[in-house]
């Protein structure tokens, strides 16, 4: 008895399809990152209805305080690999992802991640879920999402960003591209913010103050 | 003198003579020498296009035969332009007969939509017509997506002394003839159909003009039902015409 | 040269044999008015959207281009492409499955999730899933299928059927939603709020009430895939409500069931398909969410993940050198949301979870020709095209189309009907110039005995097809070969 996997692939090989296909190159990826390139992904990251600003590296603690204060969030979970010392406000209950299950992450209001690059074409975070990223749930569960990117991570367009994550996907990293909150135009092509995701993405630029 | 071969198309031909004789009129007053050759009759299109490829081959045959000893080929129609740049290719290919393929790859890009050859070819924008009317201008799909004739014959229409060019809103969207479409989908056809008449009569132009008379047919049916007073013409013979304003 | 026959296609499934020819199923929604607004108001709004975001790329055909050449690509060398992708996939600690048919694929994973001892999954919304009516395969085991995208969840608590590949509850507007959800919901979990009104906003949060508890007790979710890139075992799902994140994320298994055709060639491709297929779908320069996988990713995610590819007659269209391309397609839906037959006769008149331009194509070549349903799609478009001119792989569906009416026709030949002879006499009469000339003897002579009528207002049938809603031309007095030989004598 043939199996699934032979017969497929005998029917594909009497299809008669196989010829030589001449494939004309993809448009270039966008040059090394301009300053505007940064200001165009603020800009695109805002138009997608996420909260945007900049900022120094000195102000990152104060700003994510009053960030999260915004949105009344009084709990916050924290990937390992953070920099210690940028959830510094008493008030908050700060919570490692040690074990934390579904449901746990499901009572957590907010969560404070990196990113890994940064597209200006299209206003788009990328996480690799490397350290200060978490696992993907963390990014996900939590209501709000507070997201620091260095102004150094944007590059221009889409294809810049995906030769950039080959490594990444090389081994074995999942990536989550995230453009605003979660939404939805289900609805006689309404577009509504929040569904299943954060509801609320808020990002911070660090390192390049406009 | 410059010389081309009328393709009349068998609908224009034995339904609609006054676009051809327009065409006919417009090119010899631009000092072109016009030949019709009589065993000319259908491009096939309409097999082709409702799947009788078998009868369409022969139509094909004949076509590069009566045609192919002319350096350019003009037809006041783009959907059978189209049939013969576009199609063509595919039928040769079905009947397996190598040099027809050599032909239709050799007459087809000779095949011109009249605004095509009045611009591309002649060189022409201004015809020196003149139609005191108020008129707006359908682009035909065919002309439209399959030749890409772009903006040509508004660049025409817009030369023509007296008239009263206005944009016709949706302007791109098909008016739901498409050929046997009109019979095998009716309902669906016609619910188009007066969606676009709704739009021409919200011009308030009093004639509708277009590269096609066979979308006009089916135009000028329902405008003609709604005793709509919009008239149809095709575009050749509006750029022949040499009215004066009492019209 | 006709491809019909040359392979198994794929079954007609129950929910659509039996079904009514195009035009009638057609005819009933045109009788819609409620169901047209809803349709027509949203296909006019993203086809704004999508024309605002593509005409902000630099060069859009040079990505339709390269994007069309790609796939042909995977299509031309596809079992190598296969073979390449399953041991990447296998190699990033996947199991990968094959199936021929959709019944196959379904046995394939009713079995895994019997393995997992649950009785429920949690899906992200997949055509291919649909296609292969996987969810009433499940139901039959017993084990409920949790719809979580927000369309896809009207259209099952409403007991309905898709109508359009991205938003499969296009045909329904915010009151039906609304009542749909007040009186459904309750039954399959978490009920709709008392206080919901047919604000969208207010929908949606009944919607991620409702689901949440789904997703966090979820052990197997089921995907498709919009990619699966050959050289590094990746998989890639775009949404833009987070559900698919959760059905992807949460879960200990997840199984992907992936049609053979979504393979890309390398992992740098994606940066075409990214521009492409958010800009052409949901007219955004990207989704919301992208989720990118390659295997089980430690201490992340499911820690158990299966791929099952599937033929289900897709090598059927491989096998026609026109037809093919259509498997080009990347289901962003833009051929839909510009057709005018789709805008007013809706989804449910093309009898498939595919409809509109590509279903037109797609679904008689995956199933065949020979359900009435599926022999009348070929004939469901004007030709206008604008569906090719905004496929962003640049699928020329009125040239398949045609391809396949010529299909139609071949396979009836031999059986006489009406048409078939007129198009007989007609080609007998264009083959002579003689017989056409003494045609039109005919028909002007039939001019005189109108006399002076302009128009004709009813023809008998067939003409009354034409006439019932329009009226007819009235041949010339004198063709134009007849004025030729009048005014320019005897041509060559
Ligand atoms: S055929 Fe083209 S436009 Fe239509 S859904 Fe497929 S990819 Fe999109």
């Amino acid at each position: 008895m043939t199996t699934a996997r032979e017969e497929v692939l005998a029917r594909i090989r009497a299809a008669g399809a196989a010829r030589p296909v001449e494939v004309p190159p993809a448009p270039e990826p966008s040059p090394q990152p301009a300053p505007e390139t940064v200001d165009l992904f603020a800009e695109n990251v805002a138009d997608y209805r996420a909260v945007v600003e900049r900022l120094a590296e000195s102000a990152v603690p104060q700003r994510i305080s009053s960030a999260l204060g915004q949105y009344g969030v009084t709990s916050v979970v924290v990937p390992d690999g953070l920099p210690s010392g940028w959830l510094t406000d008493a008030a908050l209950r700060v919570l490692a992802d040690e074990r934390l299950t579904a449901y746990d992450l499901d009572a957590i209001d907010a969560v404070v991640t990196q990113a890994a690059v940064g597209i200006a074409e299209t206003g788009t975070i990328v996480l690799d879920h490397t350290a200060g990223q978490g696992r993907r749930a963390l990014s996900l569960v939590p209501d709000v999402h507070l997201c620091v990117i260095r102004a150094d991570q944007v590059v221009g367009d889409v294809p810049a960003a995906v030769r950039q994550l080959r490594p990444a996907v090389e081994t074995g990293r999942p990536l989550t591209w995230i453009s605003g909150p979660s939404a939805t135009s289900d609805i006689e092509l309404n577009r509504v913010e929040g569904v299943h995701g954060p509801r609320h993405l808020h990002v911070l630029i660090v390192g390049d103050e406009a | 003198m410059t010389r081309v071969a009328l393709f009349a198309t068998c609908f224009n031909d034995a339904m609609w003579p006054g676009t051809p004789i327009a065409t006919v009129t417009l090119l010899e007053r631009l000092g072109v020498e016009v030949d019709f050759p009589a065993a000319q009759t259908c491009c096939g299109q309409m097999f082709t296009n409702t799947g009788y490829a078998d009868e369409a081959i022969p139509r094909v045959r004949s076509f590069v035969e009566v045609f192919g000893g002319y350096d350019a080929v003009v037809a006041p129609s783009g959907s059978c332009t189209g049939s013969v740049r576009e199609q063509y290719a595919d039928l040769a290919r079905r009947s397996g007969d190598a040099g027809l393929s050599r032909a239709v790859a050799e007459v087809a890009p000779k095949v011109y939509e009249l605004s095509e050859y009045l611009v591309d070819v002649l060189g022409v924008t201004d015809v020196g017509a003149s139609f005191p009317h108020r008129v707006t201008y359908h682009p035909t799909c065919h002309s439209l997506r399959m030749l890409h004739v772009g903006d040509r014959p508004l660049r025409l229409l817009r030369e023509v002394r007296g008239i009263d060019l206005v944009e016709l809103p949706a302007a791109t969207e098909c008016c739901g003839f498409g050929g046997t479409f009109a019979m095998k989908n009716a309902d669906v056809s016609v619910a188009m159909g007066s969606d676009k008449v709704r739009h021409i009569r919200d011009t308030g132009a009093e004639i509708v003009v277009a590269g096609d008379n066979s979308c006009l047919a089916h135009i000028g049916g329902l405008l003609g039902r709604q005793r709509a007073g919009v008239r149809t013409m095709h575009l050749a013979e509006v750029l022949a015409s040499t009215a004066e304003a009492s019209a | 040269m006709s491809a019909r026959h040359t392979g198994p296609v794929a079954a007609t499934t129950p929910t659509f044999i039996g079904m009514p020819k195009f035009p009638a199923l057609a005819r009933e929604a045109l009788g819609n008015t409620q169901q047209r607004r809803n349709l027509a108001f949203a296909t006019q709004t993203i086809r704004g959207k999508r024309a605002a975001v593509v005409g902000e790329v630099g060069d859009w055909e040079a990505l339709r281009l390269n994007g069309a050449a790609v796939k042909d690509e995977v299509l031309a060398h596809l079992d190598d492409y296969l073979i390449q992708l399953e041991d990447k996939l296998t190699a990033a600690g996947t199991t990968v499955h094959w199936a021929r048919d959709a019944a196959e694929a379904n046995r394939i994973v009713v079995e895994l999730v019997r393995g997992k001892g649950v009785d429920e999954v949690v899906k992200v919304k997949s055509m291919a899933t649909q296609e292969i009516e996987l969810n009433e395969a499940l139901e039959e085991a017993g084990i409920a299928a949790w719809e979580t995208d927000l369309a896809e969840l009207i259209v099952q608590l409403g007991n309905d059927r898709p109508s359009h590949i991205l938003v499969p509850a296009i045909h329904r507007g915010r009151a039906e939603i609304r009542d749909i959800f007040r009186t459904r919901m309750a039954a399959a979990g978490r009920p709709a709020p008392e206080t919901m009104t047919d604000e969208p906003a207010q929908l949606a949060e009944a919607a991620r009430l409702h689901l949440r508890e789904k997703f966090l007790r979820a052990k197997v979710g089921i995907s498709g895939a919009n990619f699966a890139i050959a050289d590094t075992g990746t998989l890639v799902v775009l949404e833009s409500e987070g559900n698919g994140r959760m059905c992807l994320t949460l879960p200990e298994t997840l199984i992907s069931v992936v049609g053979i055709e979504k393979v890309l060639p390398t992992w740098e491709d994606l940066g075409t398909f990214l521009q492409l297929l958010p800009r052409s779908s949901t007219g955004e320069r990207m989704n919301p969410y992208t989720s990118i996988w390659t295997g089980p990713a430690d201490g992340d995610g499911p820690q158990e993940t299966h791929v099952v590819l599937v033929d289900n007659g897709r090598t059927h269209v491989l096998a026609d050198p026109v037809g093919r391309q259509a498997l080009r397609c990347i289901r962003c839906s833009a051929c839909l949301n510009v057709c005018p037959v789709y805008e007013r006769a809706g989804g449910h008149a093309y009898g498939s979870v595919y409809p509109g331009p590509i279903g037109a194509v797609l679904t008689p070549q995956l199933r065949g020709i020979d359900n009435p349903i599926d022999a009348s799609l070929p004939y469901a478009s004007s030709l206008c095209g604008a569906c090719f001119e905004v496929c962003p792989v640049r699928i020329d569906i009125p040239r398949l189309l045609v391809n396949l009416r010529t299909q139609v026709v071949d396979a009836h030949r031999g059986r006489p009907s009406a048409e078939g002879l007129a198009m007989k006499s007609a080609a007998w009469m264009f083959a002579e110039p003689g017989r056409w000339a003494s045609m039109q003897k005919g028909i002007t002579a039939s001019s005189k005995l109108l006399r002076g009528k302009r128009t004709l207002q009813h023809l008998p049938w067939p003409g009354s097809v034409w006439t019932d809603a329009r009226n007819a031309p009235v041949p010339p007095r004198e063709t134009f070969r007849q004025w030729w030989q009048r005014t320019h004598g005897e041509s060559r």
